[in-house]
């Protein structure tokens, strides 16, 4: 005599993952369709001797504790949003088989929108759809797949159409979307039906072995706790009530006329992709310390203001660029609205030692100010700490701080920048009066924020220039 | 004969399989189990070995199914 049938290998002898005393029994109830559905898997997966590439996704729901039970990779998801997780891990993992186990609750109701997405793409994937027309888990609230009539603990009168509107079809929904490979409903209403289910779920899965495209099967399943029906019961309604509605069949197979397409795998790293996104070369992060720094110019919390087309929001993002590039944790925050178009355009930079909690910039350290309204709006007492430092352009700004209690940089940087050329770089000059004055910030660090941040290259030795003309401006100061 | 066996602490005594089997060689057991149920017992005499009662059971373990192995 030999075993003809046992405990499919696709499981785990032992489930060490669960936190229950017994580590052998499942955590459903008695009956559950969860578990019917599990074994056809789990056989399936040791038959085509893919547990070593396979990955499972447990949704939310009963069976989230799906990576208690099955030997192979594992992922727990957030509601609804395992489409797009197995989306990325097919993507990344193209050999490997990539499974999103679904209630209807996860799939139809909170992730309806996830599923519509990856299966108009057509991924690569294979989905099982387990639809107990409620939601389990949470005690049996009604779901988008709950039967007209069905009382529920949301729909105590029964489902009505007039209220709730009709039961949602999945798999007759993405029938309708160009990319899906193979959708079939099934149920586990009686041992013919178990057997069908059986296929279907390997079919699926080969079609997703073969590169095929999006497979999904709905397995019409039961709830026997929250239908308040006995298991034998509970298999008896779906014969009755649910398979009327939700038709099984196979709702479209395009297998053999897809051909087998394998997604590439994207490669971040590669050689390639670095110079297509113009990535700068790998550096070791530089430890943060700002030891070499005078005291008043650590952590600054900055404010840049002038008019839109002065390039301001240009000149934060290139300090805060440059601050990462040195190591430090930096914060950008551009205000943009209305005023930006021609009006007046401001940032709050912070470049810290420490995590930064919040990045806008209430009462500043440095006012970098491009025009004269902006001088006389952020100069107030209550944008500008005493001792702080205010740098601002004397080609724009005809009048004086009134403040006295302030460093002054006045600096002609829109002057300076329309005798080299080209009135946009003020800004730049700006940024070596920052850098010179503060030593925050090195020519290196910010020569390679120029080159992430400048997207004209020809520019760039204009840039360079003008931030080399800002600091002997500085130097020349002294 | 073919026959199957199940694993009594495995059993949640839904009633599955008993109901399932087409030739009624399944019945409950008057003694409880470490779960607190009445497992299911075969009575294996007219046992097919159809595998029927196996794929109706949501436990992973409780139910094995043996048979003649005709390759053998
Ligand atoms: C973001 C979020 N919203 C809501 C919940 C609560 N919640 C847990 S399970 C569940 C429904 C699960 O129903 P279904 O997907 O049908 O799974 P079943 O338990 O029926 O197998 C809900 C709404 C949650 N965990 N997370
Ligand atoms: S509540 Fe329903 S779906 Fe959840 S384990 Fe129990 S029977 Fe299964
Ligand atoms: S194998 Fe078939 S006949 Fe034998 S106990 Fe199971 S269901 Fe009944
Ligand atoms: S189907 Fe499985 S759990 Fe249910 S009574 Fe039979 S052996 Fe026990
Ligand atoms: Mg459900």
């Amino acid at each position: 005599m030999n075993i003809f049938l046992r405990k499919p290998k696709g499981f785990y002898d032992v489930y060490l993952r669960s936190p229950a005393s017994d580590k052998t029994n499942t955590h459903y109830c008695p009956g559950c369709g969860h578990g019917i559905i599990h074994k056809l898997i789990a056989q399936a997966i040791e038959d085509f001797d893919i547990k070593d590439r396979t990955i499972m996704i447990s949704p939310v729901g009963c069976s989230v504790f799906v990576y208690y039970y099955f030997d192979t990779g594992n992922v727990q998801v957030a509601h609804g949003r395992a489409p797009a997780v197995a989306t990325g891990l097919k993507r990344a993992n193209p050999d490997s088989i990539v499974i999103s186990y679904q209630g209807d609750g996860d799939l139809a109701a909170i992730g309806g929108n996830n599923i519509m997405q990856a299966a108009n793409r057509g991924e690569n994937i294979t989905v099982f759809f387990v639809n107990n027309a409620i939601y389990g888990m949470t005690g049996g609230q009604m779901a988008p797949t709950t039967m007209i009539g069905q009382k529920t603990m949301t729909s105590p009168y029964g489902r009505n159409i007039y209220n709730e509107g009709y039961p949602l079809k999945v798999v007759e929904l993405l029938a309708t979307f160009e990319a899906t490979t193979y959708l079939e409903r099934v149920s586990i209403m009686d041992a013919a039906s178990i057997n069908k289910a059986r296929n279907a779920v390997r079919k699926a899965i080969q079609c997703q072995i073969d590169n095929k495209g999006f497979s999904l099967v709905e397995i019409l399943s039961t709830c026997p706790s929250n239908w308040k029906m006995s298991p034998v019961e509970a298999k008896k309604w779906i014969k009755t009530d649910m398979i009327t509605y939700f038709t099984p069949h196979v709702t479209k197979d395009k297998i053999n006329e897809r051909e087998s397409h394998k997604v590439e795998k994207i490669r971040l790293n590669s050689e390639e992709t670095k110079s297509k996104l113009d990535l700068p070369e790998k550096r070791d992060l530089v430890k943060i310390d700002m030891s070499s720094v005078k005291e008043k110019y650590k952590n600054p919390r900055i404010k840049i203001a002038g008019f839109g087309g002065q390039g301001v929001l240009i000149l934060g993002n290139m300090l805060a660029i440059a601050g990462m590039e040195e190591g430090f944790n930096v914060t950008w925050l551009p205000s943009y609205g209305p005023e930006m178009r021609g009006g007046t355009a401001n940032c709050h930079v912070r470049i810290d030692e420490k995590p930064i909690g919040a990045p806008s910039v209430a009462k500043a350290d440095v006012l970098i100010a491009m025009n004269k309204p902006s001088l006389e709006k952020f100069e107030k007492e209550e944008y500008l700490e005493s001792g702080a430092l205010l740098i601002y352009n004397t080609t724009l700004i005809d009048i004086e701080p009134s403040r006295k209690d302030v460093d002054i940089i006045a600096i002609p940087a829109t002057k300076m920048a329309d005798d080299m050329g080209d009135l946009k770089v003020a800004n730049m000059i700006i940024i070596g009066a920052y850098m010179e004055k503060t030593k925050l910030i090195n020519e290196e660090a910010l020569e390679r924020a120029l080159q992430t941040g400048v997207k004209r290259k020809n520019l760039m030795d204009l840039n360079k220039k003008a931030i080399k003309a800002g600091m002997d401006f500085v130097k020349n100061l002294k | 004969m073919p026959k199957i066996e199940i694993d009594a602490n495995h059993c949640k005594g839904c009633g599955l399989c008993i109901d399932a089997c087409p030739k009624k060689v399944i019945v409950f057991s008057e003694d409880i189990n470490k779960l607190g149920y009445h497992p299911a017992t075969p009575k294996n005499e007219g046992c097919i070995g159809c595998g029927i009662c196996f794929y109706t059971c949501p436990e992973p373990e409780s139910i094995t199914v043996y048979k003649e192995d005709k390759s053998a």
